[in-house]
């Protein structure tokens, strides 16, 4: 597969609620790299996340994913889903221990029981919860949910990742922790990640390419470096400099 | 005066349960089948229905739910009604031949089961099943294995549904007298047999039953109390 493969392809994209809160011509995400999707509170971020990953179907447009357009009913979507998987911004875990979360898409993909308890064990340990593998996930706390819930999405090692504010509750050792994993993720095993984030100085490490939304539209995109020493439009400054209010 | 035969009642009514009496024993376990297949029937129908409407936007649900809520509190004589008339040998089922069979009873207490089970069921649902569906289907789960994860993660809720639908229809009289027609070692449950040994004086039977139906509903009632208790937050 050639680096420069386009993976996802975005056209004439809307969503209307009350209002239109999503419009994007054209975007286009290649094989292999990290996104970051900046923009204040209530730009469409998770809105076109959703969207991406089947669970709310577009007002207009289409996505293609690896060339082939998706649908959001029929089987059509099952087999897109193997390869992509999304962390909500508040993640959900199900009523049962750490690990039987972690192992939940595992299962569903009908791995060996041997394989299943070696990939919770490594992830585990690499989010920094070993000792909590037995825990009921009701019990734990907002960051420790957060990192189960990452835990539980890379452990099928999905193609393409799409995250919510994956470090919204944690503390800075967690976040770099996390951060740490998601480059690991990127470079060994060629994931292809979205990751949303309202942390400008996260987009700005981790990122290699940044959007920036603003009222459902992208006002700018480009290379992370020249996005923030370089910003065309007077919003992105304002918002990469922590001028715009919201 | 009047408590003298009660307090006989009760004695008698221990001896007839710890020598376990024939005839009482045999009501009470026509009771426990016809009320326990109408409950798994109820839950075979009802739960899925239940999901089913739960998973959907409350907006597009109102009919069906208010439809329910008043099935849910649907009297159990006019359910017997119903059905009588159904099966009655004229009626649009007559040539079944079901009236005064078990069958005839364990439908119409399914009819009174199942709004209970999947009115319960919704409404346990309708809280936290739309997130668990997007974040089975995210991870890759196919529908039957999401169908499955929405069903335990509200296990509790779907238990209670059923023990309180099983606590409703094993008490009730009216629809199993009318359809079953209270024949003696054919259709005779525990509530038309107090009925009748009630209105025939023979309190000593009349209050074993009733003993043995309390300690049923006890026992449903106990489980119910538990799994609420313990399906708050933790396992
Ligand atoms: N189901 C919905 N019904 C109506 N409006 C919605 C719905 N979901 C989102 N919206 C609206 O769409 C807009 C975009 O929401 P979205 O959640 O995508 O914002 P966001 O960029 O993720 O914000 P935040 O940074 O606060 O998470 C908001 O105005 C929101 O109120
Ligand atoms: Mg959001």
């Amino acid at each position: 597969m050639p680096d420069n493969e386009i993976i996802l392809e975005i056209k004439n994209l809307s969503k209307v609620y009350d209002k239109e809160v999503l419009k994007i011509e054209q975007l286009s995400f290649r094989r292999g790299r990290i996104y970051g999707i900046i923009g204040p509170s209530g730009a469409g971020k998770s809105t076109f996340l959703r969207l991406v990953n089947l669970l709310e179907p577009p007002t207009t447009g289409d996505i293609y994913f690896k060339g082939e357009a998706m649908s959001m009913n029929g089987r059509a979507g099952t087999p897109v889903r193997r390869e992509m998987t999304m962390v909500f911004q508040k993640p959900l875990l199900f009523k049962t221990s750490v690990s039987e979360n972690v192992a939940y898409g595992l299962k569903a993909r009908r791995f060996s029981k041997e394989e299943i308890k070696a990939r919770v064990e490594t992830l585990l340990e690499k989010v920094g919860l070993k000792e909590l593998a037995g825990r009921y996930a009701g019990t734990l706390s907002g960051g420790e949910a957060q990192r189960v819930a990452l835990a539980r999405a890379v452990a099928f090692e999905p193609a393409f990742l799409l995250l919510d504010e994956p470090t919204a509750n944690l503390d800075p050792s967690n976040v770099e922790l996390i951060e740490r994993l998601i480059l690991d993720l990127n470079r060994d095993k060629g994931m292809t990640i979205i990751m949303v984030t309202h942390n400008i100085f996260q987009a700005r490490r981790i990122a290699q390419e940044v959007i920036f939304l603003h009222e459902g539209r992208i006002v700018e995109m480009g290379d992370t470096e020249k996005i923030f020493s370089f910003p065309e439009d007077p919003r992105t400054r304002d918002f990469v400099e922590g001028r715009m209010i919201y | 005066m009047a408590l003298l035969p009660l307090l006989k009642g009760i004695a008698e009514a221990f001896h007839l349960i710890f020598t376990l009496d024939p005839y009482l024993v045999k009501i009470v376990l026509l009771s426990l089948q016809v009320s326990g297949m109408a409950v798994l029937l109820g839950t075979l129908a009802g739960v899925p229905l239940g999901a089913y409407l739960g998973l959907k936007p409350a907006e597009s649900t109102h009919f069906i739910s208010k439809l329910l809520y008043t099935l849910m509190g649907l009297p159990p004589v006019v359910a017997g009604l119903v059905f009588y008339l159904l099966f009655s040998r004229m009626g649009p089922l007559g040539v079944l031949g079901l009236l005064y069979t078990p069958a005839a009873m364990i439908i119409a207490q399914f009819a009174l089961a199942l709004p209970i089970i999947a009115a319960l069921t919704m409404i346990g649902i309708r809280g936290r099943g739309k997130e668990v569906q997007e974040t089975a289907r995210t991870l890759g789960a196919g529908r039957l294995f999401t169908a499955w994860t929405v069903m335990r993660e509200s296990r509790f809720v779907i238990f209670g549904a059923v023990v309180t639908g099983l606590g409703r229809i094993i008490a009730e009289v009216g629809a199993v007298m009318i359809v079953g027609g209270n024949i003696e070692g054919r259709t005779r449950v525990m509530t038309t047999a107090i009925v009748l040994e009630t209105g025939k004086g023979n309190f000593e039977l009349a209050v074993g039953l009733g003993l043995v139906l309390l300690i049923i509903s006890f026992v449903i009632n106990s489980l119910l109390y538990s799994f609420q208790g313990g399906g708050r937050d933790s396992a």
